[in-house]
């Protein structure tokens, strides 16, 4: 039994300032008793000979300076098991779903350790959602982070779990496993995931853990800790291909603010602490696969721009990190078209290492590319179109205007249960190129336009059907 | 001596009862992990530590090693990856396995794997700092010189041949002095040169848009800003797949520990184009990944331009890229602020603009201690936040790049690649190259960069016309100036790394491209004036094949062909008329 001090000499926000005598370790996990005999926990800042600065997670409320701490002489560990799998966990890891403790096989120190750069395999091999926007112009791949940058009122969660619900390695039937953690999003939200992943019968295969709104904003710090160290668990002690949805970053962002707040440290850009890149990058980057090993961490953040704008430090330090972003727009939420991603500020830096063929399609990487530009160039002329009107517009600049309408009702626009094959999103965008004229495809190698242009695949069709009709 | 922690605070620890000098190297807690000492309060030090120090504790012992941050020079070195203080991630990973943890050392250089010494002085020589006193086969293709440590001097009494380990003594100076095949240098000092020259010739890095409009020099300093996602990566890594340039040193300073696994896995299968052997025989390659230890990252820069110089100090063209230096810059700001140092600008500490300038100052074209010539050239990624260049490290870092590749969202967005800026950036060389791209690549050369740089900047301003009337309601000459230019844009200046053919383009290419497209716009100048119409002109097949003749394989005989058809169907236009 480690020692109890009752020298806690100052409180300031989420933290408490410990005179102490032995000397604590840096990160150690410290118990906190209340005079009403409850408990919280916390973990250390800072530590000297003099004194301690101690974090607690479920917030200061109650203590005073007769409360006792205790070093645990530990730093945050998280018991794991098999078992985990459809259990309900609370975002500091205490089981919410009336289940037993978790037997743990093993306790994991939840800061996880970087991947060794040379151990990462390139991750590459192609996740079809089912969704056109993502499969096809911003492809998904094993192993990669790609967040959602939505808003507050847009559909990130419908998306989410869709994606969730429809996610697939073509060809292989490997087993998969879902982590969700929830960071200081309402009840009504977390439901929302709850009844999907019930319906579906993906709670058997998921670990989830809730930090609500209503929780402290201290623990939020060690939610994404907790569920990204259960997945790399799964991944790479049990072999399985592991999708870690964490929502929102917004409130853990915040929390961290908090904190750099409490602790007086000089702020960076808008308040946010100088060093928010590398602590997001030390949740980010432990998605990954490691060579030699089975198993995988795809991560699908979701964040909310605070006032839909991308430069906040929020979206803007985690596009800096994660490989790529889905952006949701409110534009086309409002036209009513689901899902509303905006395929232009979205990329995924992996895509490239996920097509092709043998992957997906030899044309993909040139249908994306000029529904791309055409896209682009006709939402642009959307504008002009406003100030001068269509009839100022020559014939070229009226079919790319066209194409951008006919781009966002056909090919962005799907079912919430609709789940196209990555063929179909081909299919589809040939379809839609070939109102364009062919002069305009200047992206596509005209082996591609003699193979998939429809105009063109008649005729081989034509040529194939001709000899046998005479 | 041995001291005590007094104060552990993330990668920052203060200790005491050791006397330490600035950038001492100690040994930090039970563990005794690698730290440097980089401020001294009266009897107490401050140590930046180079690893995780979760767990360690007031009162653990502290132990002084007296030696300055260092990297070992020698044979070796290529085909490397070394985290941020030169320890060989393939050596990490057999001591600890997949993930990094902590308290491990590890030497730069292998010290079992052994060089044939060809010695190239003999007894009685006279050397000094920078003299070659042998070599060493290191790739295929690079002869790893062997030089004295500078400041060392003397005549050669014994020399050897035949194989050796790096720390087994090749020669011996009067005096008794051991020389060895490796040297120890430390990091944040500069390598001594004899003179630093004028850069002279281009960087030839195969990229249209960068030897074409905005060349860099080899000696030279060029920074590459840009919001996240518009290309600063992608273009780093052209550049040392493609530059012609005899060695690359690749720092991943906090950057995705994906795009490093990438480049692993792509340089060795990737040819260099000037000797046809694999990249990695040329490279060395640092990554510090963003989730490794910010004190490492902030030291990951000066292990590579220390490893730089080496190299230039052989006589070599070294080009070297670090992606990106706003993490750096971060590092130094996340170390600073928990020094509770007095902030600058955005929290920055007040010394960015020294430390930028003193690292870009690395860079340059020299004579050597030997009598060579080498070069470093310094490509600068920046990551400035929100996309704003008037952020510090982006403003301190144009004060003194020579070379400023803007890369624009907007065209990222469009999937306009490279999406660097032709209106913001510059190149500060290119006037110095005129003689250069006049003899090695055509007389004409000169001309027809000026006017294809005029073309753009008209065609920005006949947009913002186009924004308030149409494009149809333009003059026809007018509307010819668009389409041109978007020709320019779309069939030159675009350029697809993931293409086989058009990832890279000789300088050959190049002009025969930018000739092709501006001899169409002649043309088509003159058609208009005899009075054909513009429809007549855009419907061309010339025109469309122009399109995609970048990505011939057979260029030549491609653009032969096109530029034949051209002449006929201007022919043909104004005959029919
Ligand atoms: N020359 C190019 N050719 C084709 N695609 C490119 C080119 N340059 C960039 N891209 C595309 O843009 C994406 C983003 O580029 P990159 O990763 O280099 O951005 P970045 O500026 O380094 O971003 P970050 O700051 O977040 O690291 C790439 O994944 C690729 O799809
Ligand atoms: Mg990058």
């Amino acid at each position: 039994m480690t020692k109890e001090y009752k020298t806690i000499r100052e409180i300031a926000g989420p933290l408490i300032f410990v005179e102490k005598t032995e000397p604590v370790g840096y990160g150690e996990l410290v118990h906190i008793t209340l005079t009403d005999g409850s408990r919280k926990r916390g973990q250390v800042l800072d530590t000297s000979s003099n004194v301690v600065v101690v974090q607690v997670f479920e917030g200061t409320g109650g203590l005073n300076s007769e409360c006792g701490v205790r070093f645990t002489g530990e730093t945050i560990k998280l018991p794991v098991s098999g078992e985990m799998l459809g259990r309900i966990l609370s975002g500091s890891g205490e089981p919410l779903d009336g289940g037993p403790g978790i037997i743990p096989d093993d306790k994991l120190d939840i800061t996880g350790a970087a991947i060794n750069p040379y151990a990462r395999l390139p991750p590459k091999d192609f996740i079809q959602t089912g969704i056109s926007t993502i499969d096809g112009m911003n492809t998904l791949v094993r192993g990669q982070k790609l967040p959602i940058f939505s808003g507050s009122g847009l559909p990130h969660n419908e998306i989410a779990l869709q994606i969730a619900r429809q996610a697939k390695v073509r060809g292989q039937g490997e087993e998969f496993a879902v982590v969700f953690a929830a960071m200081g999003i309402t009840n009504e939200e977390a439901q929302y995931f709850m009844r999907d992943f019930e319906r579906t019968g993906a709670l058997e295969r998921a670990v989830v853990f809730l930090n609500l709104a209503d929780d402290p904003a201290v623990e939020r710090l060690i939610t994404p800790r907790l569920a990204l160290t259960a997945a790399e668990y799964f991944a790479y002690e049990h072999e399985m291909h592991v999708l870690v949805i964490l929502t929102d970053f917004t409130n853990y962002c915040e929390a961290l603010r908090q904190m750099g707040a409490a602790r007086e440290e000089v702020p960076g850009r808008r308040g946010y602490p100088g060093y928010m890149y590398t602590d997001l990058a030390s949740l980010y980057e432990r998605a990954g696969v490691v060579r030699g090993r089975k198993g995988s961490v795809t991560q699908f953040p979701i964040l909310s721009m605070p006032g839909d704008d991308i430069t906040h430090p929020i979206p803007d330090l985690s596009g800096y990190i994660t490989e790529g972003q889905i952006v949701i727009s409110r534009e086309l939420h409002r036209k009513g078209i689901y899902p509303p991603i905006n395929v232009l500020p979205s990329l995924s830096r992996l895509m490239n290492s996920g097509i092709g063929a043998g992957r997906t399609r030899d044309d993909h990487k040139a249908v994306s590319d000029q529904l791309y530009a055409g896209y682009a160039e006709g939402r642009d002329l959307r504008g002009l179109v406003a100030i001068v009107g269509k009839d100022a517009l020559s014939d070229r600049d009226k079919k790319l205007l066209e194409f951008a309408d006919m781009f966002e009702d056909r090919f962005v626009r799907q079912g919430v249960d609709e789940d196209r094959d990555i063929e179909r999103t081909l299919d589809l965008g040939w379809e839609l190129l070939s109102e364009l004229p062919e002069a305009l495809l200047t992206r596509i190698d005209n082996k591609y336009i003699q193979k998939y242009h429809p105009a063109h695949r008649e005729k081989e069709e034509e040529k194939a059907v001709a000899p046998a009709a005479g | 001596m041995k001291g005590e922690i007094f104060r552990v605070s993330g990668p920052v620890v203060t200790v005491s009862g050791v006397k330490t000098r600035m950038y001492d190297v100690v040994k930090v807690g039970n563990e005794g992990l690698m730290g440097e000492v980089i401020g001294i309060e009266g009897e107490k030090s401050i140590v930046q530590v180079y690893e995780d120090t979760n767990g360690v504790k007031p009162g653990e012992p502290v132990e002084n090693t007296g030696l300055s941050l260092s990297v070992e020079l020698g044979p070796g070195l290529l085909k490397s990856i070394y985290d941020g203080i030169q320890r060989p991630l393939p050596l990490l990973l057999t001591k600890m396995g997949d993930f990094i943890r902590r308290g491990v050392s590890a030497n730069g250089l292998d010290r079992t794997q052994q060089w044939e010494f060809k010695p190239t002085v003999k007894k009685g020589d006279t050397v000094s700092g920078g003299s070659i006193i042998g070599t060493v086969q290191e790739t295929q293709n690079i002869e790893h010189r062997i030089l004295v440590p500078p400041g060392v001097s003397g005549t050669v009494e014994e020399i050897k041949k035949g194989k050796f380990t790096v720390d087994q003594t090749v020669c011996v100076l009067n005096g008794g002095t051991e020389l060895t095949m490796m040297q120890k240098w430390p990091v944040r000092k500069p390598r001594p040169v004899a003179k630093k020259l004028m850069p002279s010739t281009p960087l030839l890095t195969g990229q249209r848009i960068l030897d074409g409009l905005f060349p860099v020099a080899k000696g030279g300093t060029a920074a590459i800003p840009g919001p996240f996602g518009s290309g600063k990566t992608v273009t780093q890594q052209q550049l040392a797949k493609w530059s012609d340039t005899d060695i690359v040193v690749y720092i991943g300073c906090g950057e995705r520990g994906n795009e490093m696994a990438d480049v692993l896995n792509e340089f060795p299968e990737l040819e260099d184009p000037k000797t046809g052997r694999p990249l990695m025989e040329r490279t060395v390659l640092i990554a510090n990944t963003s989730n490794m230890p910010v004190a490492a990252r902030e030291a990951s820069v000066y292990t590579g331009i220390t490893i730089a110089e080496y190299y230039r100090d052989m006589g070599y063209d070294v080009s070297l890229m670090a992606d990106s230096t706003s993490r750096w810059a971060e590092a130094m700001r996340e170390i600073s602020s928990r020094l509770e140092e007095m902030p600058g600008e955005e929290g920055y500490p007040a010394y960015l603009a020294a430390r930028l300038s003193e690292f870009y100052e690395r860079a340059g074209k020299t004579n050597t201690l030997a009598g060579n010539q080498g070069s470093i050239t310094v490509i600068g990624a920046v990551s400035p936040p929100g996309g704003d260049f008037s952020e510090p490290v982006t403003q301190n870092t144009l004060r003194i790049v020579k070379v400023f590749w803007a890369l624009d969202a907007k065209l990222a967005q469009r999937r306009h690649f490279p999406a660097i800026n032709w209106l913001n950036s510059y190149s500060l060389y290119t006037k110095a190259f005129s003689e250069w791209y006049g003899k090695n690549v055509s007389p004409e050369w000169e001309k027809l960069r000026d006017d294809a740089i005029n073309l753009l900047q008209r065609e920005a301003e006949l947009q913002e016309i186009v924004q308030l009337v149409g494009s149809d309601a333009l003059p026809e000459d007018q509307q010819l100036t668009l389409e041109i230019a978007r020709m320019m844009r779309e069939y030159f200046l675009q350029q697809n790394a993931y293409h086989e053919v058009d990832t890279y383009c000789s300088m050959h290419k190049q002009y025969r491209l930018l000739k092709a497209i501006t001899s169409f716009g002649d043309r088509a100048g003159s058609a208009l004036e005899s009075g054909v119409p513009i429809k007549d002109v855009l419907a061309l097949k010339s025109k469309n094949d122009l399109a995609k003749v970048k990505f011939e394989r057979e260029f030549d005989k491609a653009i032969d062909g096109i530029t034949a058809q051209m002449d006929d169907e201007f022919k043909k236009l104004q005959e029919a008329k």
